[in-house]
């Protein structure tokens, strides 16, 4: 902070930015609740289960994504060793899925 | 700098919740703590995805779920986790009680999201006799729901705790930390949800 002597100027600029964002999370909002209705209707609307299972898997983690992404703001800078830490345990996750499905069922 | 940590326009930074060494630990030892969370959750999905079948001729998951009722507590929960964005949108912008009403809005959604499951636990034991005991499917079904429910039990109390302690001090470099690590456990709580809503009762009714 050098050589500002214009605070509100600051301010404003800080406003517009926040304002840019909130709108870029209400579309991701939106995006959202659109992607649910599909996954409920496509459910109940009885799609053949080959094809909506995979389907609202991928909404899912679309969802998710965003979730992560704008929501929670692991888009923007200084989130790389929090990345790490969700990526890790998305990992750990599938693992311990697929491990329990596996034995369970093979 | 004082001990005084309320905010004005001139010292207003950029990030309230990140401008202090307590905000940075904060915001990764939350971090850190939903790493692990999702491990947890994983190993509930798991178990959940292995055991789905086992109804040992009680209810299975067909005869049980509607639709409608996860359908509307997806949009509750799905809204709170918007209306905790704005919540967090006036922090930035040093509005402290348009803050607290937003985090107000999200407190009462997740009480009907709450509720709602209540309701749905309720009616499964009542009407369908569908408990915890039932099956291994009742045990997978009641750990996992019950669990993510026992996380919105858990951030209502420590929403409602933190919004009452600093009603009157106003926003400020010691309490706003306080928010924005809430504000993200509640996405998380979401991000749970919406692999539940997927992963058991939509993929519960297709079979």
């Amino acid at each position: 902070m050098t050589e500002n002597t214009n605070t509100n100027k600051i301010n404003s600029f800080q406003k517009e930015q926040n304002k840019v964002e909130m709108r870029k999370q209400i579309i991701t909002f939106a995006l959202m609740i659109f992607f649910t209705m599909i996954a409920f209707f496509a459910v109940m609307l009885g799609v053949s289960s080959t094809f909506v299972i995979p389907l609202i898997l991928i909404l899912a983690i679309v969802q998710v994504g965003f979730q992560f992404y704008y929501f929670m703001h692991m888009k923007d800078k200084g989130h790389e060793i929090v990345s790490g830490m969700i990526f890790g345990g998305i990992l750990v996750a599938f693992l311990v899925i697929i491990t329990f499905v596996a034995i369970t069922w093979w | 700098m004082s001990h005084d940590h309320s905010l004005n326009p001139e010292t207003m930074p950029e990030d309230p919740a990140k401008a202090t060494m307590e905000g940075k630990h904060k915001f990764l030892g939350l971090w850190i703590f939903l790493g692990g969370e999702t491990v947890l959750f994983a190993c509930l999905f798991g178990t959940y995805l292995a055991l789905r079948n086992s109804t040992a001729g009680g209810p299975s998951s067909q005869d049980l779920f509607g639709l409608e009722l996860v359908f509307l507590m997806t949009l509750l929960l799905l809204t709170s986790s918007l209306t905790s964005v704005y919540a967090i949108y006036h922090m930035k912008n040093n509005n402290f009680k348009k803050m607290q009403l937003w985090f107000g809005i999200t407190a009462l959604l997740g009480l009907s999201f709450l509720g709602l499951e209540i309701y749905e636990f309720a009616h499964y034991i009542t009407d369908y006799g569908f408990t915890f005991r039932s099956s291994a499917f009742g045990s997978a079904f009641y750990a996992l729901v019950g669990f993510h429910g026992g996380h919105v039990v858990f951030g209502l109390s420590w929403l409602i705790a933190i919004m009452v302690r600093n009603a009157k001090r106003g926003l400020s470099l010691y309490n706003a930390p306080k928010y924005n690590t809430f504000g993200l456990y509640w996405h998380f709580i979401d991000v749970v949800w919406v692999f539940i809503f997927t992963v058991v009762y939509l993929m519960g009714m297709v079979g």
